[in-house]
């Protein structure tokens, strides 16, 4: 596996101690709760996916992950601490579960995200659930099935060779009178395997379920309404809070006034510190009431805005590491006749999810029951727990529908806020950020700069290559292109950098740093091509060795209808290609720039991916769909704007995400490669619509636009 | 300073009391309990909280409760006939056109809205339409086909 996919999360390096401090429950208390019917544990541990096994080491029970349960009545529960924000795992998850174990498609449940019901899961984030989770989880369903195939072997004195079993029936394969069903064999039987060996798990040519398209399993009660989020739950004598929130990150209060607040009829105000909050019955009441309250505060001078970030970041940047290199780079230089050194660099960008953060707290006899919209419950179990002093096992997280999280809804601030407030006074308590709230605390994806000097020779050949990244993260850092002479220098690793050295928090945005890396990356081979007179396309072609990668690019070309053509040729066509959780992009993509005003206009993305065995086509097309109409925002538009610590962006009046009028023609391309297993799918195909669209901007004007988003005036700056 | 004012929620008359300042999205969300209509940035500009008021599309955290004295308020919840789902609900099933659901009300009833003014709009119009609306997963193409997908329905239905 590629070290860049697996990156620990900055976040828990921050805060090492969450995930030391899980503590899942032990099988025997959920076999307890369960009653009887066949359960099958899923582990991570041993064979079944080395990548996972670190977190044992980590001091992490690997006990078990997620279990299945088949019960009397035939039906299939899947029991998973992932949760569902829009990547559809809720349907490809129970494909998997469904094909191996040989029952019917709409038998199975699935329920998500319930840290009392569901065994502990690190989170839902870094296109792992289908690549790690859903590997375990088929390997648990075949296991199942062997288990049910004994019973029904047992049951008819046949031998389980003679058996066949077919949705969710097991017959004699010569009497086919014997039959018996999934259910009628776990009647009775409490039984508990866990798994530890690799089962057989079905070949690609045996499955039924998966390989095919399935829309969402969950489309009904979302477009009724019915769906419930986080702010959707509703308890009796529940009350609603507003907190109190400084004017910027850094600023102290000095001063405070609740007398106004006080006065609105019903309202409580519950201080602990600096932490100050209004509640009411009413959410709207609470909000008006907390802008009664007089704060003054200390903002700490400004010294960074979005306008001198870079040359800050240049300053405070580490040593970094070399994360990969071959070959010498003096020699490269030496074989070079030509060399290009660029510097290209990226702003801070919002989540921005449509839900903003969300949770509602409950204590009643000892126990603290959250709803929380959150990409990792167990988390958030454990945050909570620490911040209210109770046992983690007197905790429980309940994740409903997350209204989007794109690795935005880790830090869960709102459900311990809510579960402080609801242990003050004694009644479930909700927070629900308001949409400047979400702005102002979203840990936004790292300003970055990427620094590459490169050079070909007479030939037209690269010879070198010397690429560092400070602060996007390793994530899609390493090239993959056939240079003899290259390093790779990241400073740092992650994607959080140390104290002062951004003015908020940032994090994981979805594919974190590869959108970055993959811009500069390609933007810079682009420019060598044109200085090689070659067609971009065939200039990759000829650095190129992985098969995976030169088969995406031709499936690209050929789609699309690539002609080739040195750039710019003024068709405004651009290409881009990349690799992220393990699956393989190329995308061509035509625009047209407004020669005055600068404005580019997206007209046509083709996407060529390769992603190993699919599970489901259907949602991974629509994946990569999302991908692109989402990537079109950091390309083009969106960038956090800021003064020191205040956020300056705080609604989408400033802060432009993707809308309808700048949809392109969208067209995705997945090819076959049942060779290799699943990879990664919710993040992937963002990463290259930085670079595709550059590329495009240059085919159009022969302007080389270096920074992102390309604004209508950097375009217009770059064009002069 | 409590006001009573009746109107026909999704099809049954309700009396309330209450400020009548208050903005029509709470009101619904917390007193009625009808949380189908979200909340996304207050301020108009997302679609995520859009209801209908006498069949046109009208953003709930801008609209005062008082304003809807009189009228007649369909939200999510009540857009289907008992169970018969609405053509624009059936199409965003058929087309797969959501992911995380949170925009997905306010879409369907701003598409309402756009299909009642334009019985058979033009993949612009329907763009020109919905703009206003933020989809932050990117159903965007989907959404468009669902709602064109959906106009030949709505006209055979004539609702
Ligand atoms: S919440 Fe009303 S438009 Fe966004
Ligand atoms: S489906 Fe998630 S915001 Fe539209």
């Amino acid at each position: 596996m590629n070290a860049n996919d697996d990156l620990p999360l900055d976040f828990q390096e921050n805060d090492p101690t969450w995930a030391l401090q899980a503590h899942p429950h032990s099988r025997r208390e959920f076999l307890k709760r369960l009653g009887g019917g066949i359960v099958i544990f899923v582990g991570f541990g041993g064979k079944l996916a080395g990548a996972d096994a670190r977190f044992g080491q980590r001091g992490v029970p690997n006990d078990f992950n997620a279990f299945l349960r088949i019960a009397e009545d035939g039906r299939v529960t899947c029991l998973t601490g992932k949760i569902e924000m829009g990547q559809g795992p809720i349907t490809s998850l129970v494909q998997m579960l469904a094909d191996e174990l040989d029952a019917p498609y709409e038998s199975v449940d699935i329920l998500m995200g319930d840290t009392d019901l569901c065994p502990w899961d690190m989170g839902t984030w870094g296109s792992r659930t289908t690549r790690f989770f859903g590997a375990a989880l088929r390997a648990a369903a075949a296991e199942a099935r062997g288990v049910l195939l004994e019973l029904a072997s047992e049951t008819f004195r046949v031998p389980v060779s003679r058996l066949q079993a077919k949705d969710g029936v097991i017959f004699d394969r010569k009497n086919q009178k014997k039959r018996v069903t999934y259910g009628t064999l776990a009647k009775g039987k409490p039984i508990a395997r866990h798994l530890t060996v690799k089962p057989e798990l079905k070949d690609v040519a045996e499955f039924r379920i998966m390989g095919q398209p399935k829309l969402r399993r969950d489309s009904l009660e979302k477009v009724t309404g019915k769906a419930k989020y986080a702010a959707d739950i509703r308890l009796p004598r529940m009350l609603y809070a507003s907190i109190l929130r400084p004017p910027a990150h850094g600023a102290k209060l000095r001063h405070i006034d609740r007398s106004g607040a006080r006065k609105v009829a019903g309202v409580t105000v519950v201080e602990d510190g600096n932490f100050i909050a209004v509640l009411h019955e009413l959410p709207d009441v609470a909000q008006q009431a907390l802008g009664r309250i007089k704060a003054k505060f200390d903002v700490p001078p400004a010294t960074v805005t979005d306008e001198n970030i870079h040359e800050h970041l240049i300053r405070v940047a580490p040593i970094g590491d070399v994360a990969a290199g071959g070959g010498d780079l003096a020699k490269g230089r030496k074989l070079a006749t030509r060399t290009f050194e660029t510097t290209f660099f990226d702003g801070y960008v919002a989540h921005a999810p449509i839900e903003t953060h969300a949770a509602l707290a409950n204590i009643e006899a000892g126990k603290c029951t959250v709803w929380a919209s959150t990409q990792n419950p167990f988390g958030a179990r454990d945050q909570i727990a620490r911040a209210i002093g109770f046992p983690g096992e007197r905790v429980r997280v309940i994740t409903p529908f997350v209204g989007g999280g794109f690795g935005g809804k880790t830090g869960n601030m709102q459900a311990v806020e809510a579960a402080r407030l609801a242990k003050a006074v004694g009644r479930p308590v909700q927070v629900m950020r308001t949409r400047e709230e979400e702005f102002f605390y979203d840990t936004f994806r790292p300003a970055a700069i990427v620094n590459i000097r490169s050079g070909i020779d007479d030939s037209g050949r690269m010879t070198l290559w010397d690429y560092e990244v400070l602060f996007a993260g390793q994530r899609g850092s390493e090239h993959f292109y056939n240079i003899p002479h290259h390093r790779t220098t990241v400073r740092p690793r992650g994607w959080i950098g140390g104290r002062g050295t951004h003015p908020f928090a940032t994090g994981a945005w979805r594919a974190p740093a590869n959108n970055t890396n993959t811009f500069a990356r390609e933007s810079q081979i682009d420019l060598m091509a044109m200085a090689a007179g070659a067609d971009p396309i065939e200039f990759r072609l000829k650095h190129l060795d992985d098969p995976r990668m030169i088969r995406v690019l031709r499936a690209a070309a050929k789609h699309f209808g690539w002609t080739p053509a040195k750039s710019p040729s003024k068709r405004g066509v651009g290409v881009a290609c990349g690799i992220d959780a393990g699956t393989y992009v190329a995308a061509i993509a035509e625009v047209a720039v407004g020669a005055r005003t600068g404005e580019v206009e997206v007209r046509r993305v083709l996407c060529a991916q390769e992603m190993g065995i699919v599970i489901n086509p259907q949602g991974a097309t629509i994946q990569m769909e999302g991908c692109i109409t989402m990537g079109l925002g950091y390309a083009l538009s969106e960038e956090v704007h800021f003064k020191g610590g205040q956020i300056l962006d705080t609604n989408f009046k400033h802060y432009e995400i993707p809308r309808f009028s700048r949809l392109p023609k969208i067209e995705t391309v997945i090819l076959e490669a049942n060779d290799i297993s699943p990879q990664g799918g919710g993040e992937p195909t963002i990463i290259v619509m930085g670079a595709v669209i550059a590329n495009a901007i240059h085919d159009a004007t022969g302007a080389r636009v270096r920074r992102m988003p390309m604004t209508p005036e950097r375009v217009k700056a770059a064009m002069r | 300073m409590a006001n009573t004012i009746s109107f026909r929620l999704n099809g049954k008359p309700v009396r309330l009391r209450v400020d009548g300042n208050r903005k029509l999205l709470w009101v619904l969300r917390t007193e009625l309990e009808l949380t189908g209509t979200k909340f996304g940035c207050g301020h108009g500009v997302c679609g995520a909280c859009a209801v209908l008021v006498d069949d046109r599309p009208v953003r709930a955290c801008m609209a005062q409760v008082a304003s809807v004295g009189g009228k007649k308020v369909v939200t999510i919840e009540g857009l289907a006939k008992d169970d018969d789902l609405h053509p624009l609900q059936k199409a965003f099933m058929e087309k797969d056109a959501l992911q995380c659901g949170f925009c997905t009300p306010g879409m369907i009833l701003t598409a309402y809205g756009l299909l009642r003014s334009k019985r058979k709009p033009s993949r612009d119009e329907i763009i020109r339409g919905m703009d206003g609306n933020l989809c932050r997963c990117g159903a965007h193409t989907r959404i468009v086909d669902a709602i064109q997908s959906a106009a030949a329905e709505v006209k055979q239905a004539d609702r």
